[in-house]
């Protein structure tokens, strides 16, 4: 229903959605969360997700994560179809290819910045000897050389958003998705986080998703969705409706 | 995830909550420890009573006159009357090999008084100088008695510490002579004080010559035969020897009881050990309550560590990497417990052994082995629930905010 023009060739998008439904039983009233939602975002494209509270956006966040699985509708990421995948296999698709950011930031206290970094290099089984190169990179590229050892309560918030952007980063993912990345933190250390999150995009091309519900952080995408009642309400790109 | 990240982050977990680590520690520790100690008391009683019975003497065969077994079959038609065992009986045991010496006795009561007119009615031993050996004695003064032809008596004895303090106070007593019953023997040799309660008790008895015993309580036939074996394999060769050799002296009627010694110490021994184990099974219940409070604090943790498992799978943690995660954790606290117990359970004997100098206590490495495969096995078993609980968290809920 919502066909969109793509610039792009078939085959280097990032993520196709076709008529995605989710589902949740409340009580006995069925919910669409998300209501058929046709959406193809290519490589490398800065996208914000917006809405109000409960329009279903994070929801589409969770399946776009592959955290959570359709109830009907085709899912292809990376040119793959990964509707039907086992647990694992979709941790492994996330452990490769997908870079994390959350509000609530999700360090774990007890392991220092440097450690934090270093975990998903630890849950993808990589050697300790390869590992050391990757994190110093990723700690440089967030500024945070000097922080390597410090544990997460040492550090001021926008620090440790820092960490987590790091930690996004150190697998050098194709997708990295932002919830919130801003929401809790003062307008400078938003600023910073953001402008680090939008100069890292471009440096690695990555595809940079941002969800929030902040109008200043969401006009900052060059494509801007907005999802109201589980439906892609607005997709805009560069100013324009992409939706013609 | 590689074995050695999971460990790593399993320890850093542990070290960070190290109040709580300690405490589920020392729940195991009391587990293994008291495991440890009991076995060790246990041991100690066993190896107590196999050292009493050892200073009886080593390989002995204790022939008596008669048969005590029962034997299927009808009753015998005729009454039995076993034939008497003789001196001549016991020595012609030494034939066979596998018997090294030979002890005939018999054993009576009589008064033993002194020319100052102390009386005192023991018992009397009548035996000759291989008693000595066979029964590993220990001799305070003088010597014991002479060796020399068995059936010829002799007016010399040897008395029990207790008895020679007795008639003798502090003289020596080596020297002076004593009467028995109405025979008046010198006395040659004193034993040392042996303390030993197992058996008879050498501390308040007179040993004479067997002749001399004979006919002092005008009888011909032994009250036993004490034999030493030359080894222990050689026990059984000699058990059927000692049958043989009596039978082809007894008509062919095999008329005599052998006990092998050495069968009544297994025996007791086996009681013990069965004893032992019981024991330890019981302070083992200790353990069982250390693997469920390892369990419930894992549940508490998993619980507390919702977002951070959520984290974890987010990140693309396998479903067995959260599950080796905390069973990690909990074979890692069991481990931790169990190297503690077994630190404290190691101590705690020793000071025993240093409190009770002769009541010989050792914790058997048995008890070692089995009670720390145990401890850590606690660890895995209670933790697979934990580690299932959190594997099974949905991500999204467990990264949402309560």
């Amino acid at each position: 229903m919502h066909e969109r023009h793509d610039p792009q060739p078939a085959g280097s998008s990032m993520i196709e959605l076709h008529n995605v439904t989710k589902t949740f039983v409340v009580g006995d009233q069925r919910v669409n969360a998300v209501d058929g939602v046709d959406l193809t975002i290519a490589k490398g494209e800065y996208i914000s997700i917006m809405g109000p509270s409960g329009s279903g956006k994070s929801t589409l966040l969770n399946l776009i994560a592959l955290l959570d699985r359709p109830t009907s509708g085709v899912y292809r990421f990376d040119g793959s179809d990964v509707t039907g995948l086992s647990d694992d296999e979709l941790a492994a698709i996330r452990r490769l290819s997908v870079g994390f950011i959350f509000q609530a930031f999700h360090l774990i206290p007890r392991l220092s910045a440097r450690l934090n970094v270093e975990l998903p290099l630890m849950l993808a089984g990589i050697a300790p000897g390869a590992r050391s190169n990757k994190v110093d990179r990723a700690l440089a590229a967030t500024g945070l050389s000097d922080r390597a050892q410090h544990r997460p309560r040492e550090l001021s918030g926008g620090q440790r958003q820092r960490v987590a952007i790091a930690r996004a980063i150190v697998m050098r993912p194709a997708l990295i998705l932002a919830d919130e990345p801003t929401g809790n933190l003062d307008t400078g250390s938003g600023n910073q986080v953001v402008e680090l999150l939008e100069s890292l995009r471009m440096e690695e091309g990555v595809t940079l998703i941002v969800v929030t519900h902040n109008p200043d952080l969401g006009r900052r995408a060059e494509r801007q969705i907005r999802i109201v009642d589980g439906q892609i309400a607005k997709d805009v790109v560069g100013g324009c409706d992409a939706r013609v | 995830m590689r074995a050695f990240d999971i460990l790593v982050f399993a320890l850093v977990s542990l070290h960070s909550n190290w109040r709580r680590t300690a405490l589920i520690a020392l729940a195991t520790a009391i587990g293994v420890s008291s495991v440890l100690l009991l076995t060790a008391l246990g041991e100690g009683a066993n190896r107590y009573v196999r050292g009493q019975f050892e200073t009886l003497g080593t390989n002995l065969l204790i022939v008596l006159p008669g048969r005590s077994e029962t034997v299927g079959g009808p009753p015998p038609m005729l009454g039995e009357t076993p034939r008497d065992l003789t001196i001549d009986d016991a020595y012609s045991l030494l034939k066979h090999a596998s018997l090294k010496r030979v002890a005939p006795v018999i054993v009576g009561s009589a008064p033993v008084s002194t020319a100052a007119g102390l009386e005192r009615e023991v018992t009397i031993l009548g035996s000759t100088s291989d008693m000595y050996w066979v029964r590993s004695l220990h001799l305070g003064y003088g010597k014991f008695l002479p060796p020399g032809d068995p059936k010829r008596a002799s007016s010399v004895c040897v008395l029990g510490y207790e008895l020679a303090e007795e008639l003798f106070r502090s003289q020596p007593a080596v020297g002076q002579w004593v009467r028995v019953g109405d025979r008046r023997f010198r006395v040659v040799g004193v034993l040392t004080d042996s303390g030993v309660s197992v058996g008879v008790d050498f501390d308040d008895l007179a040993i004479i010559p067997v002749a001399s015993a004979q006919a002092l309580f005008n009888r011909n036939s032994l009250f036993r035969i004490i034999i030493e074996a030359a080894s222990e394999a050689d026990l059984k060769t000699g058990e059927e020897a000692i049958h043989r050799l009596i039978a082809a002296r007894h008509e062919g009627e095999d008329d005599v009881t052998v006990i092998a010694q050495d069968a009544v110490v297994k025996t007791l021994g086996r009681v013990l050990t069965t004893l032992t184990l019981g024991v330890g099974g019981i302070s083992a219940i200790s353990l069982a309550v250390a693997g469920v409070l390892i369990m419930n604090v894992m549940l508490v943790s998993v619980t507390q560590r919702r977002a951070e498992i959520g984290l974890l799978k987010a990140l693309g943690a396998r479903l067995s990497d959260v599950r080796w995660l905390f069973i990690t954790e909990a074979f890692l606290l069991a481990s931790l417990g169990a190297v503690f117990g077994l630190c404290v359970g190691l101590a705690g004997t020793q000071v025993v052994a240093e409190m009770y100098p002769e009541f010989p206590v050792a914790v058997p490495p048995w008890s070692i082995a089995i009670v720390v495969s145990v401890a850590m096995l606690t660890g895995i078993v209670f933790g697979v629930l934990p580690a299932r609980r959190a594997a099974d968290l949905d991500p999204i809920d467990a990264l949402s905010k309560r």
